[in-house]
């Protein structure tokens, strides 16, 4: 699904990430931890094509092709999501049009038909009611107005709409209250399949008690510096990230 | 002396002043000819002027304006802002002159007056000489001047104490030419009563492909707890020039609101001067403009509050592409005895190319202590972060800047209380999106 081979990043002539390599298969669901400034943040933008990360050496592949060579959106097009740790507030855009905008964008660009009202309402509803949603949050501006927990839980709604075949959960915990966060991981969890890989982001090892990663990556210093199951989370929990700052340096 | 360029307009009158509206009222005459010495000792405004620094009239100065005759344009389609059956009272102007068999007034009845200036200075000349060129003195505003000495048809509006109208009352501006330029000078009057109500649309366009002036000049005069919705859209044609001065007195407790789309027009100015007169005395300026070529659209606003708890609103929206110019004066000026006035101003313009500009010029002029003012004036391009935002959930750049954009000015006509309207610039601002 997808391969990370020697990855550089810079930002602003900062090197932020110093040589990643990660393989995620189908089906799996890999966590990258690790302290604040370890890169983390980086790792998800540049999967999604953000603007001012520069890559200086390596490559990405997804199913086989140069995913840093693909527009943002033709990523998502193809299957590649990332739920935001900071979701972006659209003033005077319905979260109903945006969904349905980008649904619709998704289908013409793979080719299928796209959704009329109707039929949109139905899926979307549906959708809403399955994630536990109020259908009010529908008719607001995108994400104008919506506490964290309804932020986070309209990406997993984004995320539920738009199916991808690879998630990135971008610290998706952060500023969540537990249930919010089950209501988030339910979400996660009701898409995984066979077919479907995720990267989970995380500082906490707290989210990994509801997403249960096959992989554990810890990233410190713009390096994966120990790969484990999922048993390495919990070690983290205990010990901290103190360790791997000093391996990393 | 009169200017060069003032002088074929000063030609003009002598020509025309037999064939003008209230040929015969001697007050009138003076009135015009009043108006005619001023505009010819100040001239077409210039960039010297302070008024007129960000717009220059020097492109109006080089066209040879003729006059129009609106009997002669067949019109087969009118084109109005409403669906069908939305409106009871329409009146059609053709450059200037009006047409009764374009126009449908069905709302007239005792406390209701709707028609022509002509009409009105026909049947009840003493009412309308109690308002015309007493609500507007020409005194600083040279077109303004030039208006009242060449005044054209418009509109009459006149609601008896609490007299209201329901339905919107919709006024079409069609500038027709064709080879020959032509300049007119629409002059409107709306007087409401105390307690009474209505909402105007005026819609501005052209026919015709060539070069028209319309100086457009409306006097409005609201009594105490009246209301008057005051709607204008401004579509007229590439090589049109639109001038438009208003000016507005608001009295106890009345509640002036209006809101203008600008998107056509080579040139085009809108000059709101509100006086908030009476205790409560309210106010809201709202406009949006879309720009783009070499287009240039200027608003300028004053607003004077004379009397303890007054306020206004004043929002303008603007997107600018390619080499398009926006200007914003906005002037608010609280007098000595204005105590609690309320006055917020906000002009957000959003530039889409490099070569775009905006003038942003707020003036807050503040006599009194006890007083809440503000004014902000904010340009930049889109949201960059709200772009990648939509295009990482697939949307294509071009219409994830669209949807940004119409957002944007989406925003600014969520207040309009005419719900019949709404389409109408909604489809305006998704015609302008996809001419992009």
């Amino acid at each position: 699904m997808l391969e990370i081979k020697n990855l550089h990043v810079t930002v602003e002539d900062k090197e932020i990430l110093k040589g990643i390599d990660l393989t995620i298969m189908p089906g799996e669901i890999h966590a990258v931890m690790g302290p604040n400034g370890s890169g983390k943040s980086t790792l998800a933008y540049i999967m999604t094509g953000r603007e001012g990360y520069e890559v200086t050496e390596g490559e990405v592949l997804y199913q086989g092709r140069d995913l840093l060579a693909m527009a943002p959106e033709e990523r998502a097009a193809e299957g590649v999501f990332l739920a935001f740790q900071y979701p972006v507030e659209i003033p005077g855009v319905p979260n109903t049009t945006f969904l349905k905008e980008a649904v619709n964008a998704q289908r013409r660009h793979r080719g299928e038909s796209e959704l009329d009202a109707m039929q949109f309402l139905k899926v979307v509803r549906r959708t809403v009611k399955e994630l536990g949603i109020a259908d009010e949050m529908l008719k607001r501006a995108v994400n104008v107005g919506f506490s964290g927990g309804e932020k986070k839980r309209n990406e997993m709604l984004q995320m539920a709409l738009l199916e991808p075949r690879l998630a990135v959960l971008d610290e998706t915990d952060s500023g969540l209250d537990i249930d919010a966060l089950k209501a988030v991981a339910d979400g996660v969890n009701a898409l995984r399949a066979p077919d479907r890989s995720m990267l989970v982001i995380t500082h906490y090892q707290r989210l990994l008690d509801y997403i249960v990663p096959d992989k554990v990556h810890v990233l410190a210093g713009g390096r994966i510096v120990r790969s484990g199951g999922k048993d390495l989370a919990r070690e983290l929990e205990r010990t901290g990230y103190a360790e791997f700052a000093t391996e990393a340096a | 002396m009169t200017t060069a360029g003032a002088q074929p307009f000063v030609d003009q009158y002598g020509a025309l002043k037999g064939a003008l509206p209230g040929t015969g009222l001697p007050w009138l005459a003076e009135l015009r000819e009043a108006g005619l010495a001023r505009f010819a000792s100040l001239g077409l405004p210039t960039p010297r002027d302070e008024s007129w620094k960000y717009t220059n009239l020097r492109p109006l100065e080089k066209v040879a304006f003729g006059t129009p005759n609106g009997e002669a344009v067949s019109i087969d389609r009118l084109p109005s802002l409403l669906p069908a059956g939305a409106s009871e009272n329409r009146l059609v102007f053709v450059n200037g002159h009006y047409r009764d068999d374009l126009s449908t007034l069905k709302s007239l009845r005792e406390g209701v007056e709707i028609g022509s200036l002509a009409a009105g200075l026909e049947r009840s000349p003493e009412t309308v000489a109690e308002h015309l060129g007493r609500i507007a003195p020409s005194g600083e505003q040279p077109l303004l001047a030039l208006n009242t000495a060449l005044s054209g048809d418009g509109l009459v509006l006149r609601l008896g104490r609490g007299a209201k109208v329901k339905t919107p009352i919709e006024v079409i501006f069609i500038g027709a030419a064709t080879e020959q330029a032509l300049a007119y000078h629409p002059r409107n009057l709306i007087v409401l009563e105390p307690e009474s109500q209505a909402v105007v649309i005026e819609h501005h366009v052209s026919l015709g492909g060539g070069a028209t002036f319309a100086n457009s000049a409306t006097e409005i005069d609201l009594g105490d707890g009246a209301l008057l919705h005051h709607y204008k859209m401004q579509a007229e044609g590439p090589e049109a020039f639109h001038v438009s001065t208003v000016h507005a007195r608001v009295g106890r407790d009345a509640h002036y609101d209006s809101f203008g789309m600008s998107l056509g027009s080579r040139l085009s100015r809108n000059e709101v001067s509100v006086r908030l007169n009476g205790r409560g005395a309210n106010c809201h300026l709202n406009g949006a403009y879309m720009v783009r070529g070499k287009q240039h659209c200027d608003t300028t606003t004053l607003v004077e509050h004379l009397v303890p708890r007054t306020s206004c609103r004043e929002v303008f929206k603007g997107v600018l592409d390619d080499e398009a110019r926006a200007v914003f004066q906005g002037r608010i000026v609280v007098h000595p005895d204005a105590q609690q006035s309320d006055g917020h101003q906000l002009s957000k313009a959003m530039l889409l190319s490099e070569k775009a500009e905006i003038d942003a010029k707020p003036e807050l002029e503040i006599y009194a202590d006890d007083v809440k003012c503000s004014h902000g004036a904010t340009a930049g391009d889109l949201d960059h972060d709200a772009l990648f935002y939509l295009r990482s959930r697939g949307l294509p750049e071009g219409p994830a800047r669209r949807l940004l954009i119409e957002a944007f000015l989406t925003e600014s006509i969520e207040a309009i209380a005419a719900e019949d309207l709404c389409p109408a610039f909604l489809a305006s601002i998704a015609d302008w999106l996809k001419t992009d």
